[in-house]
């Protein structure tokens, strides 16, 4: 680690309008080192990114390189002082091949037309910088998302960058996609490249980081050792101590009656003779790998998806296939993975999203009930404390965590009494998961149930009273809460899997 | 902030955003007031009479269009569509001799069946409803050449009330205004409706909502079917007779109009309202140009202008407001 920043941000501010985004904040990059930006959504992370990306100007202070004072007018700019940046949304043109992907914008030409020769070594070299071993022809879109990241951090390398911008990579990674990444990391901290790392995964962070940037509401609040406790991290972060990241109150009494039953589910080359029940008061967690067979698993459940066989049974009565009508009707409620994708509509009102699944049944007449949807709408965003100007903004500017309480909302109005949870907290900043947390304890407290899939597996042995592990489309084991640890979760879930890697 | 800085600030920002969210409205006024100026024929009853007639038509088949686009889809078969439905309503009366009200409402079904096949091919038959609605557009031109043999027919009496006079006030701007109240009413009030919304916002979010996509499709392409017929019988009852070449190309000033009154393509957005604004805006450049005696081929470049201009100052005031 060298004793300059080779990139240094300055006592830098930002507003839009009246709002002030960025506070005077100073964060430095060093060659061969990871800094770690961390602050909840909405702290300012993305917009300090902006900033050295050149897609922002500081209103105030100074962005210097190598000591020298820059600017960044573009991201052209940026990009020729060697600063390039992963988003999480990757820039990557899937029915091209790795080659063309890794050399856009620079294909290598003979005579006007492309040289292939040229292509494949040029993007063979760029690989290797970080020893990312794949067919160079092989079409983008048929990595996975792990190995498409690696692509993007191979691309920008090979415009030799200097200092790289990693934003949330290992969001959608499985820890075993993660820990590669980690290496990857490793390696180009020895080259003497230096990043800048955004994660929401605490435990990461003593892992790859150096050394932490602390944001809270677009100020600067302390910069630490990468080596802090978790619990100090987020108390920097949320500005109080959170006693308890995953609250759970067990709700069930041991006798009380199963409410949802799955016998025997197949749906072939997704997952196979699944069975389990769900009880009142209980949190049931399904963990295993990406690529398992869980939102498969879901989805059937939900009705979203057809099945092969096995029946789906909510208080005895079996649910019809693939009808989401009917699994609503019956109580249930899905919350799925992708809120943006599929579980809101971005530019209707958190009003409206709140009452679709309750549009046809509160009607009279075919009329849609206003004036009843806007109070029940109203009285659901308080108990849940959606952060919000006005019931009628779009659902798309509210963050993370309160998009994904509208989702919630929606199943609350309806009065659902199963709930199908896939990543629930997916992109949600410590404060939020805590209130969704606290919301399935209230769930179940109510007398509900509640399946969880989950990537994260604090998260999974936090919340669940039960754990089915999913491995290859199966069940590989179940276990309770008491008995569930990291170690035994993973390596029920893992088991031949790895190998096949 | 106090609350008292707060209110000022809304009632004040509410003028502004009035015109913001109603540029296609501010352009028609700015162009009425242009066209009074430069042309005393442009402010008499007779002059706005015909108007209202001409933009009867379009704004018919635009609201049917608005349901369309609003659910995230796209209808290039109208023209036809309408034609058609003249046709068919033109043929039970003079070929098959029924009574001229059920002939009227054999039209009216006619349209309706078109757009319902519209919306089968492209809810269940997973078409995109480009493709859907484009292989109509040809199917029902082609059927209404059939069944004319490519010549026009005489329509029934009550058919050619439809493009009469009741009293002083022609009828189709009765008819305008009444399915402007029932579009509107449609598209605000019903579940069926706001759902449209919800499908051309997040078809998928729709879904997994319980929201019934596939129904809510072929009903928005019926009704789009539906008002094309009417616009259609509308066209015919001006004439008295059925024309196999009419509303040629009449898709796309539904289209336009649509845009113009601020609906996005990508669907979830739009308002009847605006469409409505939208036909005006159309038909009042094409009626201000004709009475400045502007050739119809020049004509044809101002309203492609103002297509581009409308949507790009629309394109660029959203971007605005998003960032």
């Amino acid at each position: 680690m060298s004793e300059h920043p080779v990139l240094t941000l300055k006592q830098v501010s930002k507003s839009f309008g009246p709002v002030n985004v960025i506070k005077e904040v100073s964060v430095n990059v060093y060659a061969g080192a990871v800094q770690v930006l961390l602050g909840e959504n909405g702290a300012g992370k993305s917009t300090l990114i902006k900033m050295m990306a050149g897609v922002y100007q500081p209103d105030g202070g100074e962005i210097l390189i190598d000591g020298k004072t820059v600017s960044l007018p573009t991201t052209r700019a940026a990009e020729e002082h060697g600063i390039a940046t992963i988003h999480q949304e990757l820039n990557l043109v899937n029915s091209m091949s790795v080659a063309e992907n890794v050399m856009l914008g620079r294909t290598p030409t003979r005579f006007g037309m492309v040289d292939r020769k040229a292509l494949r070594q040029q993007a063979r070299a760029a690989l290797d910088l970080i020893g990312l071993d794949v067919d160079v022809e092989t079409p983008v879109g048929e990595l996975g998302i792990a190995r498409q990241q690696l692509v993007e951090i191979a691309k920008a390398l090979s415009i030799n960058a200097r200092i790289l911008i990693l934003d949330e990579p290992t969001a959608a990674l499985t820890r075993h996609e993660t820990e590669s990444l980690f290496k990857v990391v490793a390696d180009l901290r020895q080259q003497g490249v230096g990043m800048l790392f955004i994660s929401h995964h605490l435990d990461e962070i003593a892992e790859i980081g150096d050394s932490v940037t602390v944001l809270r509401d677009g100020e600067f609040v302390a910069e630490v050792p990468a080596s802090t406790s978790e619990d100090e991290l987020v108390r920097l972060m949320v500005g109080r101590s959170i006693e308890d990241q995953f609250p759970r109150r067990i709700a069930e009494s041991e006798g009380s009656a199963g409410i949802l039953a799955v016998e025997h589910l197949t749906s072939k080359g997704k997952f196979e003779d699944i069975s389990f029940t769900v009880r009142a008061g209980e949190i049931l967690g399904i963990s295993g790998l990406v690529g398992a067979g869980r939102t498969e698993l879901i989805r059937a459940v939900a009705g979203a998806d057809r099945y092969d066989t096995g029946t789906v049974k909510i208080r005895g009565k079996a649910l019809p296939k693939g009808s989401v009508q009917a699994a609503i009707r019956a109580g249930l409620g899905h919350v799925p993975e992708d809120r943006k994708g599929q579980g809101l509509v971005l530019d209707a009102s958190v009003n409206e999203n709140l009452g679709y699944a309750t549009l046809a049944s509160s009607a009279r007449m075919g009329l849609a009930d206003f004036s009843g949807q806007r109070s029940r709408a109203e009285a659901v965003a308080k108990t849940l404390r959606i952060r919000m100007h006005s019931i009628d903004q779009p659902v798309r500017s509210l963050s993370g965590g309160n998009q994904q309480k509208a989702v919630f909302g929606r199943w609350i109005i309806a009065a659902s009494t199963v709930l199908l949870l896939d990543e629930p907290t997916r992109g949600v900043d410590v404060g939020a998961k805590v209130e969704i947390y606290e919301l399935m304890n209230a769930i179940t407290e109510a007398g509900g149930a509640i399946v969880m899939v989950s990537s994260e597996l604090p998260e999974v042995l936090g919340m669940s009273d039960r754990i089915l592990v999913l491995r290859d489309g199966r069940l590989a084991g179940e276990f309770t809460a008491a008995e569930a640890t990291e170690d035994k979760v993973m390596t029920l879930a893992a088991r031949d899997v790895n190998e096949e890697h | 902030m106090s609350t008292a800085t707060l209110d000022a600030k809304r009632t004040s920002f509410d003028v502004k955003k009035f015109l913001a969210n109603n540029g296609a409205l501010v352009g028609l006024v700015v162009l009425c007031i242009a066209l009074f100026i430069a042309t005393p024929d442009f402010l008499t009853g007779r002059n706005l009479l015909n108007i209202g007639i001409q933009v009867s038509t379009v704004a018919v088949l635009a609201f049917g269009m608005t349901f369309v686009i609003v659910a995230g889809g796209i209808d290039l078969s109208v023209g036809s569509v309408a034609a058609l439905s003249a046709m068919v309503s033109g043929w039970f009366f003079v070929n098959a001799g029924l009574p001229g009200w059920l002939a009227l409402l054999g039209g009216l079904t006619a349209g309706l069946l078109a757009g319902v096949v519209n919306g089968l091919a492209s809810a269940y038959g997973k078409l995109p409803s480009f493709i859907a609605t484009l292989a109509m557009l040809s199917i029902a031109r082609g059927l209404t050449l059939v069944i004319s043999d490519g010549r026009p027919i005489k329509t029934s009496p009550e058919v050619s009330f439809l493009g009469g006079n009741l009293g002083p006030v022609p009828m189709p701007i009765v008819i305008l205004l009444v399915s402007a109240l029932v579009a509107s009413f449609l598209l605000n009030r019903t579940v069926v409706g706001r759902s449209m919304y919800a499908v051309g916002g997040n078809a998928e979010a729709a879904r997994l909502s319980g929201l019934p996509v596939k129904r809510i499709i072929v009903i928005v392409f019926g009704l789009a079917g539906l008002f094309a017929a009417l616009a259609g019988l509308l066209l015919a009852g001006r004439l008295d007779s059925a024309q196999p070449q009419a509303a040629t190309g009449y898709e796309l000033d539904a289209i336009a109009a649509v845009v113009i009154g601020g609906a996005s393509l990508a669907g979830g957005l739009g308002r009847i309202s605006g469409t409505f604004v939208g036909a005006l805006v159309l038909v009042v450049i094409r009626n201000g140009l004709n009475l400045l005696n502007v050739t119809s081929f020049w004509q044809q470049v101002v309203i492609g202008v103002v297509i581009a201009l409308a949507v790009g100052i629309d394109v660029l005031r959203r971007k605005n407001r998003s960032s």
